[in-house]
């Protein structure tokens, strides 16, 4: 698809969890808990409430269609903050340094006096209601093309465990949020930018790593559409293909509105209440129905079932509005007979609402207050197929589909954080920020400094290992012996079951030292780093493993190795090096270096032959 | 450059700055720089040479309707003075601040109207601390005011601070038959989370209740799932934050209203709707100190309080002070001042018979407070010096419960 033609920009907002020692507005450490280890538990009631300026934003406004209690799940490492039973502490300051870090990256310029916004969040993800956010930079650019607009600095929401119940661990966990202009024209480029910007995060070495820290938020229009958020992208991967379902859906749904144009289609904003006729239904669902109410789409009729993504319709995204109020669904004569609904209820309704045969009927089952909520969404939705694309924040579905969530907020969302005081970004603060070296320029310094291939490279320079790799180099290690025990070694022991985290960077390092000091083969290293997770000390674990061997009793086991197999090493010459060695080393057990042992038989093989 | 002297909030902007160029709205000026509302609604502190007017604020806000009501249901009165349960944020400093009129109650908690007709005096708009004794007075009397002329039950918004102050000299200032029901919030109106929603509704529902006396209805739990119906003279706040700050000390609540049930459960103990007929008896004499004392605590401290009327000591324990500062208390009680104990320890009674500390406050003079809390004790002192300047009548009045203020017995289980 040309996608330039059909005018297609994005920009994206990508989520970063920042691997902070405190939250970003309390003390509590920055660290996910299982749900069994809560300590407390407690519910509330969230309601939408005016901005500074009294308005109530229209996306809080749709959340509020149901009166939902939330609970919350507390821990020993949450407060009271969390709770929202206790005023924030001032913002932290190690995240906002890494957020102004991550600014000075990118070339933008930090607001001089930082504000604290209450960004309205009532789907009780926020025990407040509000989720606190700042905007801290303005106006950067990434090289793999796009402007940065802005940087800001947010706390996390709490994690839903299931239904209306929220875990409050992850909450205030510090998250820096770049948004990115509309800048890009392909699927490819939106993924290649957030592949960029996540390289820019971890080049800080200080961002949360593994799922779910990160997530990526895409804005997405073509000519003629509108502009959409899709909300929560997690994988990388999927980013282009999300993109290309949304450019898709956006065609389909203005393909519609030209045909309900042509067709004149309208909406008849009466409901019916078409109950009796479901007395003996076989669909369960409208049987224990207190109420079903038929809704008259004139015109409609083959549109409401049209595909508009793999598996959705146009009745999904109706069926998206009505289920804000609290009903699992809607069904509509596209679809139907089916779903224990006989063609002769489908006439019966269309009969009931004198649906002529170009129009689709909607029927929606619940209680009175909620079908006939549920039925005003439905009209809503049907009247913004007749504009074409609604405006709209959608969250992901899988494999890159996605559903309506709730309108675009408006500025009305954000009033500010009056428990926070503003902080200022002083000049000299920000010249002497330090700038870290990009993963991109380290693999590459990697490449140069130490002989690796490209692929090794990249691989160490974005491991979560890269800071202890660089360490160890520091401190004296061989760059190839501690890049393989990092890169490898751990990993292998990791699939055996070793339990490789309780290896502290200083344990790792100190047997790599260890070996570099002479006092262990580095073919010791497995195992001993093996024994020493196990719960060994390193002395032990050295001592039981590879005790060292004196080199007089090597040169005396190589000697009489090679005198054990002299017509063979006379046969081979120096060819016998290489199976002779295998010998040694099983005996030796990983004692001693390869390279002594190596120089040792050459002189031994030399001096036979 | 550009003159900006005359930017009023709400003026639209443009802000040329970190070469972008965005539109917005002036908030205010704090710490040096504009503060500037962006389309995305982030606020951000820019230098004033970086934004230019572009057009004027529109004008004044909206005119709220009132709002409707059902004058079938309970007459009850909202009086309101301030607090978080009414606050608004200031855009222009940022701060919250107490400007909500009663009416505008009504409009931030939709459901009242559904439980009570309601009429709104608007007495102050106050942060509580800056409440004062002539207040409580003016309080008291809009509340008689409101009784006499047919009101079934008043609701009394406040800010929690010193809430309980406030219900303690209300209590003794005021004979009521209907339930008169202070209420704040400890998390701000402008928050989704707040506790005034709920607060308000179970309040109202107290008003309306078979109760006959001064109470605060406040959180229960964290949870948003019943408030507790305090005594007016035992209530105190228990914590700087938390939604459940109040406790009834020295007794159980008098009752609960479940959320969002609103059934109002009342104890046996609490004073029921009609058990007397209102009166108001209003003179406070508010020359009364009140001291925590601690050790070490240098005696000339107490120097400080002479020439008052009363003075409420917070002692140690069972009501004890150092040597040197009962001599001083001696002389203050000798000089005309009525001196009560109280303890520190908020739970449990004065007895200053056990040690000898206790013997020598009690030849100096000094009144035992019983069981009451610091703060009703010095309400209750200033309500009885208001009556009476006869020593013996003062002692007995402090020690006999005049609102439910003390007990004769400390219950246990509590």
């Amino acid at each position: 698809m040309d996608y330039k033609a059909i005018g297609l920009k994005a920009g994206i907002e990508i989520h970063q969890q920042l691997d902070t020692r405190e939250k970003l507005f309390c003390h509590c450490p920055t660290v996910l808990r299982d749900v069994l280890d809560r300590n407390g538990e407690f519910f509330r009631y969230l309601r939408a409430t005016e901005s500074e300026l009294g308005e109530i934003d229209r996306a809080a406004e749709e959340e509020m269609k149901q009166v939902r209690q939330f609970a919350y799940y507390a821990y020993d490492t949450t407060c009271l903050v969390e709770n929202d039973e206790e005023p924030p502490a001032p913002l932290n300051p190690e995240a906002m340094e890494i957020c102004l870090t991550l600014a000075k990256m990118t070339g933008a310029t930090p607001v001089p006096s930082v504000h604290v916004m209450r960004k309205l969040v009532i789907d009780g993800s926020n025990t407040s209601g509000f989720q606190r956010t700042a905007l801290v930079a303005l106006g950067g650019s990434v090289p793999a093309g796009a402007r940065i607009e802005t940087l800001c600095l947010e706390e996390e929401a709490a994690q839903r465990v299931e239904g209306d119940v929220f875990s409050l661990d992850r909450l205030g966990i510090p998250l820096v949020e770049i948004t990115t202009a509309p800048d890009m024209r392909t699927p490819e480029q939106v993924r290649e930018v957030a592949a960029y910007i996540g390289m820019l995060l971890r080049s800080t070495g200080r961002v949360k790593r593994g799922l779910g820290t990160i997530r990526q938020d895409i804005n997405i229009s073509i000519a003629g559409g509108a502009r959409v958020e899709i909300k929560g992208v997690q994988e990388l991967d999927l980013i282009d293909e999300v993109v290309r379902r949304e450019v898709a859906r956006q065609q389909h749904l203005i393909a519609i509105r030209d045909e309900l144009r042509a067709r004149g289609a309208a909406i008849h904003a009466v409901y019916f209440d078409v109950t009796g006729l479901f007395a003996a239904t076989k669909s369960a669902i409208l049987k224990k129905a207190p109420l079903i109410l038929a809704l008259r789409l004139i015109g409609f009729a083959g549109l409401v079932g049209r595909e508009i993504q793999p598996g959705r319709r146009l009745g999904s995204e109706m069926a998206d509005y009505a289920k804000k109020c609290g009903v699992g669904g809607i069904f509509h004569t596209d679809e139907l007979p089916a779903y224990g609904v006989t063609a002769e209820e489908v006439e019966a309704v269309r009969e009931a609402c004198h649906a002529d045969p170009g129009d689709c009927v909607v029927l929606v089952a619940a209680s009175r207050k909620k079908a006939e909520c549920a039925a005003q969404q439905v009209v809503r939705r049907a009247l913004l197929a007749l504009d074409g694309v609604p405006e709209e924040t959608r969250k992901m579905l899988e494999e890159g589909n996605t559903a309506y969530m709730r309108p675009l907020p408006g500025a009305a969302r954000m009033y500010p954080e009056t428990d926070v005081l503003p902080v200022a970004v002083p000049q000299a603060y920000w010249d002497g920020l330090f700038v870290p070296e990009l993963l991109s320029s380290k693999a590459e310094r990697f490449a140069a400094e130490y002989g690796f291939d490209d692929q090794l490279s990249r691989q160490l320079a974005f491991s979560e290992q890269c800071v202890l790799f660089e360490r160890a180099v520091a401190d004296g290690i061989r760059p190839m012996l501690a890049s393989r025990t990092l890169l490898a070694t751990i990993r292998e022991l990791k699939r055996d079951g070793v339990a490789v985290e309780r290896l502290t960077d200083a344990m790792i390092l100190q047997v790599l030292a260890r070996v570099e000091d002479g006092g262990l083969a580095k073919e010791a290293v497995p195992d001993v780093l093996r024994a020493v997770a196990g719960g060994k000390d390193l002395e032990t674990a050295a001592e039981e493993i590879a005790p060292p061997i004196a080199v007089d009793d090597l040169a005396v086991l190589v000697r009489r190795i090679v005198a054990e197999r002299e017509d063979f090493v006379k046969s081979r010459g120096m060819g016998s090096l290489g199976p002779l060695m295998g010998v040694v080393m099983k005996e030796v057990r990983g004692r001693v270096d390869g390279k002594v042992i190596a120089d040792l038989l050459k002189r031994e093989i030399a001096a036979m032959l | 450059m550009t003159d900006t002297a005359g930017l009023q909030s709400g003026d639209q902007v443009r802000c040329r700055y970190a070469g972008t160029d965005l539109a917005g709205t002036f908030i205010t000026r704090r710490d040096g720089y504009a503060v500037v509302k962006l389309e995305s609604g982030y606020n951000i502190g820019i230098p004033e040479d970086a934004i230019t007017a572009t057009a004027a604020a529109s004008a004044a806000a909206p005119v709220m309707p009132p709002v409707p009501q059902n004058p079938d249901l309970p007459s009850v009165a909202i009086i309101s003075t301030g607090g978080t349960i009414a606050s608004r944020i200031d855009y222009r400093t940022g701060a919250v601040t107490s400007q909500f009129s009663a009416d505008d109650i009504l409009r931030a908690i939709p459901g009242l109207t559904g439980i009570a007709s309601f009429r709104s005096r608007q007495l102050a708009t106050i942060l509580s601390e800056n409440m004062q004794p002539a207040l409580w007075q003016e309080l008291a009397r809009a509340i008689h005011a409101e009784i006499r002329s047919g009101a079934g039950g008043v609701i009394v918004t406040h800010g929690t601070d010193t809430m309980s102050y406030s219900a303690a000299a209300v209590s003794f200032m005021l004979e009521t038959p209907v339930p008169v029901v202070f209420v704040g919030s400890q998390r701000s109106a402008d928050r989704p989370s707040s506790d005034n929603v709920m607060n308000g509704m179970c309040a109202a529902q107290a008003a309306i209740s078979d109760l006959g006396e001064v109470c605060v209805v406040m959180h229960a739990s964290t949870s948003d799932d019943r408030c507790a119906i305090h005594r007016g003279t035992r209530v105190r706040k228990m914590h700087t934050s938390r939604r459940d700050a109040f406790a009834s000390i020295g007794m159980a609540p008098l009752g609960t209203v479940a959320y969002p049930s609103l059934d109002v459960t009342l104890s046996p103990g609490a004073v029921r709707r009609g058990t007397t007929e209102p009166a108001l008896h209003d003179a406070l004499d508010d020359r009364v100190g009140m001291v925590t004392f601690y050790p070490g605590m240098d005696p000339a401290v107490i120097d400080g309080f002479a020439g008052y009327q009363g003075l409420v000591v917070s002692g140690t324990g069972l009501g004890h002070v150092s040597a040197g500062c009962i001599r001083q208390l001696a002389a203050l009680v000798r000089d005309g001042t009525a001196v009560v104990m109280t303890s520190q320890c908020l739970n449990g009674r004065v007895c200053d018979r056990v040690y000898d500390t206790g013997r020598d406050l009690l030849a100096a003079g000094v009144i035992e407070g019983e069981d009451m809390l610091p703060e009703v004790a010095m309400t209750k002192l200033m309500w009885v010096l208001g009556r009476t300047d006869d020593p013996d009548e003062v002692r007995d009045l402090m020690r006999t419960s005049l609102r439910g203020e003390l007990g004769r017995c400390s219950a246990h289980g509590l």
